[in-house]
């Protein structure tokens, strides 16, 4: 194992300055420097502050990363970065980094796709991917259904939201009901002590036959609810509400990830993304998976959420499928399609 | 070989071996250069302002290229610290850290307004000084400092509408130039750089460093705050 290459990953599409490194699939650092306490005034990520402080956390989380794994510059055989979807001025900040590591060093540099590295992370703790799987990724900027034949090599994309992510949804509830940014593990904590059967919130495109998601009616839906409520002078039992808007989430997300299991006959389903976090989420997945025969495969939290680790795993998976390393002039898109692994 | 000087005392010809790397992203010139110490070897500039982070690094190469030079031969790397528009900016200063950690070599900033204001002054003899060096800063704004010869700045840098530069004084650089109409044509001095090359970046802070004058880390200047508002109460979404 040890002749299998060093891999740097840098991750910066959102608000998580995050590098990782990897040798194969063996997990050696990850590093990560958050913004979010200075975004939680403004009550979601403002790209200018994202930038700022990518900048300023780059090179000491390089640094952390590197002495966590007990590793000088001189090993890294190869540098990974995101290079979208995201953020721009953010994705750009990584990917300079990344081109002046790989410049500074002599190595290889790979532009990746940031859904695909939520995917690939996984191997770091579960080992390779089964090939195809189903993925199902969840965060504050995406949610997407994928088919995934070869991480490395092709994704599909079977489906998406319409409107708000998962993630913005939880936020914008959160804000509804006076709980702080970001709100998913607010709505998690206050949903434990509640209902998710209090009240019947609506599941947008439940039955509508696709594997597309939508959030936005859901949100709109639970401030509706909590202004009549204080407009008619009733206390709101929180944790009813959060458990009640969480459990549509969920219901929806898990629905549509094992009919897509169904339609593609594939036996192995792989959540991601920040939202993956969701305690709630992962009970439905676990229960429902094992109803139908599907295995469910979940990294842990902090693999869920953005990182450099997964980066460096897709880096790596590229490097082992012999795929060309990209140009010093790779450009930083902050719509990279899906169906695009790497550049 | 050292030389030997008439009192038999080796004669100091060369203390040591200086090859800055400079480039600048702070204006719409995605430049790059090496400088010996002496002179410039290789200059190479690309005018886009919206592609920096995919010109820079190619850049580069292309100066070490023509310099006949090696990366590993670089001494320092200097980046030009703006003020200009924030997301090219911060290629430069995040390109020069990265690449000077990996090449084990100190990298440091210079205020890109310096580096036009040493092109214009050395460039132009005649120049009336004091004069004043501006960027465009988008918004309808520019970036300027004023300086008093072309290695002092006296103030700035600052953003500011183009009709609140300091009056009657000579100006220099694309700020100046694209509001033509606004500050008067007959203020502009002719033939001065519209933008800072990394050619004067780099000998000015070659002349810096020999001067063992200290030069600034690489962090950007950023003269505006970010564009932010605390939100309100939730929006009522019901009538």
């Amino acid at each position: 194992m040890t002749d299998e290459p060093l891999v740097l990953g840098i991750e910066t599409s959102c608000d998580e300055t995050g590098v990782g490194i990897v040798r194969g699939h063996t997990l050696l650092a990850n590093a990560i420097a958050s913004s979010v306490d200075e975004h939680a005034r403004f009550g979601g990520v403002v790209p200018e502050v994202a930038s700022r402080a990518h900048l300023e956390a780059m090179t000491p989380t390089v640094e952390r990363a590197l002495e966590q794994a007990g590793l000088k510059f001189g090993d890294i055989d190869a540098v990974a970065v995101t290079a979208g979807p995201g953020l721009a001025g953010a994705l750009l900040v990584g990917v300079a980094a990344a081109k002046a590591y790989a410049l500074g060093l002599g190595v290889p540099l790979y532009g990746v796709n940031h859904l695909a590295a939520h995917v690939a992370v996984d191997e770091l703790e579960h080992g390779p991917l089964p090939r195809p799987c189903i993925a199902l990724l969840v965060s504050g900027g995406h949610s997407s259904l994928l088919l995934v034949p070869d991480v490395a090599r092709e994704v599909i994309s079977l489906g998406s939201t319409v409107d708000d992510a998962a993630g913005e949804a939880f936020d914008k509830v959160a804000r509804v009901l006076g709980l702080p940014f970001p709100g998913g593990p607010h709505i998690d904590r206050a949903a434990r002590e509640g209902s998710g059967t209090a009240v019947a919130f609506p599941r947008g495109k439940y039955d509508d036959g696709t594997l597309d998601f939508s959030f936005s009616g859901l949100k709109t839906a639970v401030a509706r609810w909590v202004e009549a409520k204080r407009a008619a002078g009733e206390t709101i039992h929180v944790p009813d509400v959060a458990a009640s808007f969480q459990e549509a989430v969920v219901d929806v997300l898990t629905r549509k990830a094992l009919d897509a299991c169904r339609r593609y006959d594939v036996h192995d389903l792989l959540i991601g993304g920040g939202v993956a976090a969701n305690s709630r989420l992962r009970a439905l997945a676990q229960e429902r998976c094992d109803a139908a025969g599907v295995r469910l495969r979940v990294p842990r939290p902090g693999l869920c959420t953005d990182n450099g680790a997964m980066v460096a795993a897709l880096g790596a998976d590229l490097l082992a499928a012999g795929v060309s390393p990209s140009a010093h002039d790779l450009p930083a898109d902050s719509s990279m399609p899906i169906t695009t692994v790497n550049v | 070989m050292a030389a030997v000087g008439a009192g038999g005392e080796p004669k100091r010809l060369r203390l040591t071996f200086v090859l800055v790397l400079a480039f600048d992203t702070a204006t719409p010139a995605v430049t790059a250069a090496l400088h010996d110490g002496e002179r410039v070897l290789a200059e190479s500039t690309t005018i886009d302002a919206r592609r920096h982070g995919e010109l820079l690094v190619p850049q580069v190469e292309a100066v070490v290229r023509d310099a006949g030079a090696s990366l590993r031969e670089v001494t320092a790397v200097v980046a030009g610290a703006g003020p200009g528009p924030y997301t090219g900016l911060r290629v430069g200063l995040m390109t020069a850290q990265a690449l000077a950690t990996t090449l084990g070599v100190p990298a440091y900033s210079v205020c890109t307004l310096d580096a036009l204001a040493y092109a214009a002054a050395t460039a132009n003899p005649d120049l009336g000084t004091p004069f004043v060096a501006a960027t465009d800063a988008r918004r309808k704004e520019v970036f300027w400092a004023r300086y008093s010869d072309a290695r002092t700045r006296d103030e700035g840098p600052f953003v500011a509408k183009p009709q609140d530069l300091p009056a009657d004084l000579p100006l220099v650089g694309a700020g100046a130039r694209m509001y033509a109409e606004v500050v008067g044509e007959a203020r502009i001095v002719p033939g001065a750089p519209e933008y800072p090359y990394a050619g004067a970046l780099a000998a000015l802070a070659a002349e810096r460093l020999a001067a063992g004058a200290g030069l600034e880390p690489p962090r950007p200047i950023y003269l505006r705050r970010p564009d932010a508002r605390e939100p309100g109460a939730p929006k009522k979404v019901t009538a």
